[in-house]
């Protein structure tokens, strides 16, 4: 469905792509995880059709995103980052206009968004200014799937919306690709991440990897321990002056704490110890998405 | 034709749900012109008139009583001599004096040089203007009279030379000035800005990447976002004709429809140049800021609106020439205030049309089916 070759695109000064080629298959939900600044932005602007590249090629579905331009603006729904609707319209003549706008009606392709629409109904003569967070955001979904594309591009859709929302909408995205519809979508959260079939982590304009996140997982190579004292603070740097460690990163109550083969967690215990840390606890714990993000990312840097 | 149906809806639901929006464009040509013209015009009635008059014969105490006649003036005062009508003025009680040549029904027996000197207060242009047109009209009434008593071969070789010297203010500037002024800075404000502004909010609140990627052609979405204020120029065009005539007294002397064309390309030119704006900026405060700083003040400063152009230097002349308000407000001037017919703005006319078309031309070159 989507097919991109060594993208490649300057902003000034910086690099937003450098060389990002990849392929999603038809139907499938694919994810592009990185932080803020990783350039998930600049790759759907391209993908599209609203931004060139400045070298490379994208085609979705054999279609050139920057020559047939025309032709594929009537087969993407696209949900840009900031993606405001029109704050002074109610949430009935958003989505009417917008319909309207792609040459389609409400009625006809309201099988596709009554899942969403629903629940925002009891709304609908409310501006959608007037709205919450989360509320925007179904209603900006409804609005770039009222025309029935083929392909969904959605850019941090959850971005700002509070946790039971972004379940909801994520449980969403499950059931339009359930019917069919290719979805791309970014996200700075690592915990969406396994919500997708296959994902990408972005980092400065660069893929780290590209595979489904188990497999992500499954390539982690070091051993990972969960480390919690009772002085958390200072605990961070004596765990990175230790030979053995990998690398050390904070990770809410605990550090995650990535050592190769040679340090075993009796001998991490004394050590801490020894620097006066009190009631230490270290546990293996199977690595997440953030912990293959922090690693290749860190790996990316010293390459 | 549904999309841009509806996308006209939405630009007008914009406008209507905008309370500013709905001020700045139903307000603002009326407080500018109530400003600039209705709040220094005054009553007339009953104004004192001081008279000069050596020669006493028929023909003056005829025009003298004729001026009292009128309900317009009243005769206070006889001056023993010319020098006394300064004083007359400063007192502040006469509004206007008129000033005979010894001799006079001779001198137009003669044919020549019967002339009358009209002297009015010019630091209250308005008035001064209307008292001086209305004496003007006693005299060419009473002249008129002698013709058709006399025969019309006699009365060609006989003129009343009337003469007018404003004091004070010899330049004249009131709100027949400043009616088309107005007329030229509210059409280029409303529609460049507006337009400029509402195209430019678009793309700063991501609504515009959106649109893009519709199957909406981008040339369209202009043309939507140009129509209503399009339309609503013309409800303030119409605003401000009525206001003038009714409320400022400045009527249509010369030709409607002259005038309605020359506004319609006025207002295509404006938008034009709002569309030019917005394809330039990609924030409101700058489509603002462009459409304010550089439309709005050359408009008032140099487009002849407040200040002559044959007065300006030759820099500043050139600058002017190159302003579309400028010949708009000409072409206004000739049509309103100096009564001529359509074809006396066929140059202004022509300079407009090929402005609006050099301006479209650039705009649609400038604007981008992407975002950059």
């Amino acid at each position: 469905m989507v097919v991109a070759r060594e993208l490649r695109r300057r902003y000034g000064e910086t690099d937003a792509l450098r060389g990002i080629g990849f392929e999603v298959g038809r139907g499938e939900l694919f994810g592009i995880i990185g932080p803020d600044g990783a350039g998930k932005t600049t790759l759907f602007r391209v993908l599209a059709t609203l931004l060139l590249a400045d070298s490379g090629s994208a085609t979705i579905d054999g279609l050139d995103v920057a020559r047939d331009y025309a032709a594929l603006r009537r087969r993407l729904g696209y949900m840009p980052g900031r993606f405001s609707l029109y704050q002074d319209l109610t949430v009935e003549e958003n989505l009417e206009f917008f319909a309207t706008v792609f040459g389609a009606t409400i009625e006809a392709n309201y099988a596709l968004v009554a899942d969403i629409y629903r629940q925002l109904e009891p709304f609908k003569k409310r501006r959608a200014g007037a709205l919450s967070g989360g509320m925007k955001q179904k209603l900006a979904l409804c609005c770039a799937l009222i025309h029935k594309p083929e392909l969904l591009l959605l850019d941090e859709p959850t971005t700002g919306v509070d946790p039971v929302s972004r379940k909801e909408f994520w449980d969403m995205l499950g059931r339009l690709n359930g019917q069919g519809i290719t979805i791309l979508v970014s996200t700075p959260y690592m915990d969406e991440a396994g919500l997708c079939d296959r994902i990408a982590l972005m980092q400065g304009g660069s893929f780290l990897d590209v595979d489904r996140p188990a497999g992500i997982v499954a390539k982690y190579p070091h051993a990972l321990w969960a480390v919690r004292a009772s002085r958390m603070s200072g605990l961070l740097g004596d765990l990175r002056d230790k030979a053995g460690v990998l690398s050390c990163f904070a990770f809410g109550d605990s550090h995650h704490v990535a050592t190769d083969g040679s340090l075993g967690p009796a001998e991490l215990e004394r050590y801490l110890a020894s620097r006066g840390h009190e009631s230490i606890e270290i546990g293996r714990i199977e690595p997440g998405i953030e912990d293959c993000f922090m690693d290749l990312a860190g790996a990316g840097e010293g390459r | 034709m549904t999309q841009f149906v509806a996308f006209v809806k939405k630009e007008f639901r914009h406008i209507v749900r905008d309370r500013w929006t709905m001020l700045i464009l139903l307000a603002l040509p009326v407080i500018m012109l109530l400003l600039f013209g209705y709040a220094i015009t005054t009553e007339v009635r009953n104004t004192k008139v001081a008279i000069y008059d050596p020669s006493d014969d028929v023909m003056t105490r005829n025009i003298v009583e004729r001026l009292s006649a009128s309900e317009y003036f009243e005769v206070d005062r006889l001056l023993a001599s010319p020098d006394e009508a300064e004083a007359a003025f400063k007192g502040g009680e006469v509004g206007l004096v008129v000033l005979f040549p010894d001799r006079f029904a001779e001198k137009y027996a003669r044919g020549g040089e019967a002339q009358v000197l009209l002297e009015a207060d010019g630091s209250d242009p308005n008035t001064a203007t209307t008292l001086v047109s209305y004496a003007k009209g006693v005299i060419a009434a009473y002249q008129g009279e002698l013709a058709r008593s006399a025969g019309p071969a006699a009365a060609r070789a006989r003129l009343i030379d009337t003469q007018v010297r404003l004091l004070y203010n010899p330049e004249l500037k009131g709100a027949y000035n400043f009616v088309p002024g107005v007329m030229g800075m509210v059409l280029m404000l409303i529609c460049a800005m507006m337009t400029s502004v509402s195209i430019a909010r678009e793309k700063e609140k991501g609504t515009m990447e959106v649109l893009l990627v519709s199957p909406l052609k981008p040339f369209l979405i202009i043309v939507a976002k140009a129509v209503p204020y399009f339309a609503l120029s013309i409800l303030n065009l119409a605003t401000i004709l009525v206001f003038s005539v009714f409320v400022l007294g400045v009527p249509v002397e010369g030709s409607l429809f002259g005038l309605v064309l020359v506004s319609f390309v006025f207002i295509f030119l404006s938008l034009s140049v709002g569309l030019l704006i917005s394809s330039m900026v990609s924030s409101q405060a700058a489509a603002l800021l462009i459409s304010g700083m550089a439309l709005m003040l050359p408009v008032l400063l140099i487009s002849g609106m407040m200040f002559p152009i044959e007065n300006m230097p030759f820099f500043l002349r050139a600058l002017s020439a190159a302003l579309p308000a400028r010949w708009y407000i000409a072409a206004v001037k000739k049509l309103m205030i100096k009564g001529l017919g359509p074809y006396s703005v066929a140059r202004e006319l022509a300079i407009l049309s090929a402005m609006t078309i050099a301006i479209l031309a650039a705009s649609l070159r400038q604007f981008r089916v992407r975002l950059e």
